[in-house]
């Protein structure tokens, strides 16, 4: 599946002849986020909210230290602009669904088992930070306007589908999920697939801004997720997770928004430059984890689980 | 056939803005709005439409000429110095003055 990724990145730098049309794209994203919300709805039904709950709160603590942490190394080792370090905070402390996505296909295919529930997390994650970075770019200030951009995320497309995926799931069962399996189930990884070779024409695209502002971007981008793909891998662990769980906990930490931070910085905080953290997420860290990320955030797991036992 | 004459105002800019766009040209006393989907390049750059956040729109709006310099002023001030965007006036004609 790695190879759709490849092949889209590489004929992207060729400049070849290749998009898909973009109500393809729209359509694959609706169907990978249906697919994972329903995945994790299923099992969420099995699951006691009372036990849930501890774990939810310490996720969604995690998804604001993240960006506070990332915040004075942009700033400071970085020397980036105020607005640009609080808008590259938000997108890494934030989650991408793609990343999650390949994750959970790398799982299955190597037969280890994981919490499908850890799809919640997904939701709860992408809001925190996106606060978090506009509280590092503007301070508390009146003039932020918060009901749009609360509209904006909470009813955007990815939260939307996630959490009505999660509901339908939930309410369904795994056998009320029959007979739409073929198509969700089923396809998930032919989906997956084309939505990878998409996504790699984009992250070739992001490449001219890296040229620029190189150096540095690129070093953040790949140590970020690293070092938050370890903190992830600890949390997973502490939080009684399974080897697969912890593994998808810590791609969770790992992954840098591309959709819904970009939108809701651009509006909350139209002075930071996008293509500095469009470039560092999807140019750097989007291609990293799906290359190199995932296997590495696996092995944390796996080493964290034998070594506590 | 008698034409009265109008402002045609045309806004290109980024995407994400269309919603925010959409209620200040209402708010400033224009009447309606078309928007279509957009790509091209200029001074930010290749905005190619390949995914939401390079995708560019094309705003229409038929109004009087006060109208007209009101929106392109408040959009100068509030837009200009942070998004991709670009507007121009021009003279137009139209049927039924009473709708614009």
């Amino acid at each position: 599946m790695v190879w759709f990724f490849v092949l889209g990145i590489t004929a992207g730098l060729l400049r070849a002849d290749l998009r898909l049309p973009p109500a393809i794209y729209d359509f694959l994203t609706i169907l990978l986020l249906l697919t994972i919300g329903m995945k994790g709805g299923v099992e969420l039904a099995a699951q006691p909210f009372a036990a849930l709950l501890p774990q939810v709160l310490v996720v969604v603590l995690a998804g604001v230290l993240l960006p506070l942490a990332a915040y004075p190394i942009l700033r400071l080792a970085g020397g980036l602009a105020r607005a640009d370090a609080a808008s590259i905070a938000a997108h890494y402390g934030s989650v991408s669904v793609g990343t999650y996505a390949v994750a959970v296909a790398y799982l299955a295919y190597r037969q280890v088992a994981f919490e499908g529930y850890v799809a919640v997390f997904l939701v709860l994650l992408e809001m925190p930070a996106i606060v978090v970075g506009i509280l590092l770019a503007r301070g508390v200030n009146r003039r932020t306007q918060w009901r749009p951009m609360a509209h904006e995320v909470l009813l955007g497309r990815s939260i939307v589908l996630l959490i009505g995926g999660l509901l339908i799931g939930w309410a369904a069962g795994g056998d009320g999920l029959l007979p739409i399996a073929p198509l969700f189930m089923d396809l998930f990884k032919g989906v997956l697939a084309l939505f990878l070779l998409e996504m790699g024409l984009i992250a070739a695209g992001q490449t001219t801004s890296l040229r620029r502002h190189g150096v540095f971007l690129i070093a953040f981008g790949i140590t970020m997720p690293v070092v938050s793909g370890l903190f992830g891998a600890a949390l997973g662990w502490l939080l009684g997770l399974s080897v697969g769980g912890t593994a998808l906990m810590a791609t969770l930490m790992a992954s840098a928004s591309y959709i819904a931070v970009p939108a809701a910085m651009r509006l909350s905080v139209p002075e930071a430059n996008p293509a500095l953290s469009l470039g560092a997420s999807l140019g750097v860290t989007f291609p990293f984890n799906i290359l190199a990320g995932i296997p590495l955030y696996h092995r944390f797991a796996e080493y964290l689980h034998r070594l506590g036992g | 056939m008698p034409l009265d004459h109008r402002k045609l105002l045309t806004i290109v800019t980024e995407a994400a803005l269309e919603h925010e766009l959409a209620g200040e040209i209402l708010r400033l006393g224009g009447t309606g709005y078309t928007i279509t989907d957009a790509r091209g390049q200029g001074g930010r750059g290749v905005r190619n439409a390949s995914w939401a956040p390079s995708a560019n729109i094309r705003i229409e709006v038929v109004c009087a000429d006060a109208t007209a310099q009101a929106i392109a002023a408040a959009l100068r001030e509030r837009y200009y110095d942070n998004y991709a965007m670009i507007l121009f006036v021009a003279d137009v004609a139209v049927l039924r003055p009473d709708k614009f």
